[in-house]
């Protein structure tokens, strides 16, 4: 990692700093952890459980009674999570994203989501972030699971600066709520420092005739560089980063599709259920104009390849947002 | 007669026949009551509340120094509600409303009724929301104790042994299962549908302290449940149950674990238990 030493990152707003100098470099799950041993300092009751990852190493060592590990038991970990609740608030959940959401679906359904308690569940293993690990480590149907459910917050951040300050924002908001992370540091769509809102989408480039509507690292790179490729060509195109998936903003994406012939959505996730789907359901009672969605496709995904690789069989490419924008502009 | 007796055993004894006579009552909603199930915990939940827990109230968000119960085997919410009629958490009325249109009281207890911390009904859920608890109270300083009132088909769920795995090795000593053992499982015999036995060497083996007891004998829960616990390890009270215990010709019987009862057979019922209180 690189830093500017541990004393630096003392406070909430030292990590917050230290994560947009470095959003290029850190990993959301890096950022996550930052937040959180910070905010576990500040707040006493604060728990951090974990189900056999060792993402909270040094939040074990300096904050070991806020601190439980339950092994690779995630059903337990939400069960405990949710009991820990009488006590302690919030209470952060981590285990791999596939596992800690589908495993466990049921305990976060009746448990955790029904009964609205602080139980933060963190997800690590985003979308196709697991890349040769093959299919059984991607988590590819936690967006649309869960945010299914009541009461949840769902957010997807685009770089470690998203995941520190969404991680900082959970933690201040009560309710239930599932933060996606994904795997190694990737390039920060972020030239600017601005404030990080729950539910409140971020325009990344102003609406033209092609939005792009992306969550999460990837698909908001492809976003930004297809936006840029049509721009190159005479299309304007509009980016929109969607990373609270629910609450949906209703109110952004609206005003920002107002004049646009096509809403092509990006997720590296089902092209079923999640943030293609969510939009879909808003323009479509909105009467808005017609959406592509790009996801992953509705088969068994067990090509063997890196994360690049399966992005590119996925369709979760630019060549693909490009193709799809043009061909309801072209 | 009794009047030997230390009041609070008086308590506890009115407390369960009161538990069964709502029980029986409560088997005319529409759906019927799991009269198995609800009848062989009467005992253990007339102890508890009786004399056990303290401030049972609870909402969920509050904490302190108090007690908690967690009815993991959510089918017998009719027991629950009785227990909590009887003692003034709910109205004395409202379980004429069970499973009514509109009622607070549903098949498996709702979270926010006075008295339920957690809403249960999913099996195999209960101890894992009871070592929460109990680490919660460890963690932060409070005088909790965690009661999980767990039946034996639920524990084919493999999400209790996760949970009890992690009890033993975190060492929640302030972790009470009590698994009310009656052998049937809606139709089934439980050693028929899928067997547990041996139960106790498994919980043994698992790390627990095992208490055997019988689960109708009000001094035997009383001292299982009040007894000293071995430090640093949670403890599980196998208790030997009667599906149905207190209803002529239904005891221990399939027909008695998923009965649904008539007028008639409701008023046969609860002459039946009149006859057996003290």
């Amino acid at each position: 990692m690189t830093g500017t030493g541990v004393a630096a990152r003392r406070s909430v707003a030292d990590v917050l700093d230290h994560v947009w100098e470095h959003r290029s470099v850190l990993s959301g799950p890096d950022a996550y952890a930052l937040a959180l041993l910070a905010l576990g300092r500040e707040n006493p009751l604060l728990a951090c459980l974990s189900a056999g990852t060792d993402l909270e190493a040094e939040f074990a060592a300096e904050l070991p009674r806020q601190y439980v590990d339950l092994g690779v038991a995630e059903q337990n970990l939400i069960g405990v999570a949710a009991g820990m609740t009488v006590a302690a608030r919030p209470v952060f959940a981590s285990g791999l994203g596939p596992f800690a959401v589908g495993r466990a679906f049921e305990q976060i359904r009746t448990g955790v989501a029904g009964a609205d308690l602080p139980v933060k569940i963190v997800g690590t293993h985003a979308g196709l972030s697991a890349g040769s690990e093959g299919p059984a480590r991607h988590a590819l149907e936690d967006l649309g699971t869960t945010r299914m459910l009541p009461h949840m917050t769902v957010v997807a951040p685009a770089d470690a600066w998203e995941a520190a300050q969404a991680t900082v924002a959970l933690a201040r908001t009560p309710g239930p709520a599932y933060l996606r992370l994904g795997g190694p540091a990737t390039p920060s769509p972020y030239a600017e420092r601005a404030p990080f809102v729950l539910g409140r989408a971020r325009v990344l480039r102003a609406p033209g005739r092609v939005l792009f509507v992306a969550t999460g690292p990837h698909p908001n790179l492809v976003a930004a560089e297809a936006a840029r490729e049509l721009a190159a060509r005479g299309v304007s195109a509009g980016h929109l980063n969607m990373h609270t998936v629910k609450p949906l903003d209703r109110e952004a994406l609206l005003a920002a599709s107002a004049r646009s012939e096509v809403v092509v959505t990006i997720e590296d996730h089902r092209a079923v259920g999640g943030l293609g789907s969510a939009v879909c359901e808003v323009l479509a009672e909105a009467g808005g104009p017609p959406v592509r969605r790009i996801g992953v496709p509705d088969v068994h995904f067990d090509l063997v390849g890196g994360e690049r690789y399966l992005l590119d069989r996925a369709g979760i490419t630019v060549r693909n947002a490009v193709t799809q924008a043009l061909d309801v502009v072209g | 007669m009794l009047t030997h007796a230390p009041p609070r055993k008086d308590a506890a004894a009115r407390l369960a026949a009161d538990i069964r006579r709502r029980v029986v009552e409560m088997s005319g909603a529409p759906g019927g009551a799991r009269l198995g199930g609800s009848l062989s915990v009467a005992d253990l939940l007339a102890v508890l509340y009786g004399e056990v827990l303290r401030q049972p109230a609870g909402d969920g968000a509050s904490s302190g120094d108090r007690d908690y119960l967690v009815l993991s085997k959510g089918h017998a919410s009719a027991a629950l509600y009785a227990a909590l009629a009887a003692t003034g958490l709910i109205p004395d009325a409202e379980t004429g409303t069970y499973r009514q249109d509109g009622s607070r009281l549903a098949g498996h207890p709702l979270r926010r009724l006075p008295g339920v911390d957690f809403a249960t009904g999913a099996p195999g859920q209960g101890l894992s929301l009871g070592l929460g608890v109990a680490l919660a109270g460890r963690r932060y300083g409070y005088d909790n104790r965690a009661f999980v009132i767990l039946g034996d088909g639920e524990l084919q769920a493999g999400s209790t042994w996760e949970a009890a795995m992690a009890a033993a090795h975190l060492g929640a000593d302030n972790l009470v299962a009590v698994v009310d053992r009656n052998g049937w499982q809606g139709g089934r015999r439980t050693e028929d549908r899928m067997a547990l036995e041996p139960l106790a060497d498994k919980w043994t083996g698992f790390g627990w302290d095992v208490l055997r007891i019988d689960g109708h004998d009000h001094g035997q829960i009383r001292r299982a449940l009040e007894g000293p616990v071995r430090p640093g390890r949670p403890t599980v009270v196998l208790a030997r149950t009667v599906a149905a215990r207190g209803v002529p010709g239904l005891h221990d019987t399939r027909r008695g674990n998923t009965a649904v009862l008539d007028a008639q057979a409701r008023r046969l019922a609860l002459a039946a238990l009149a006859g057996e209180r003290p």
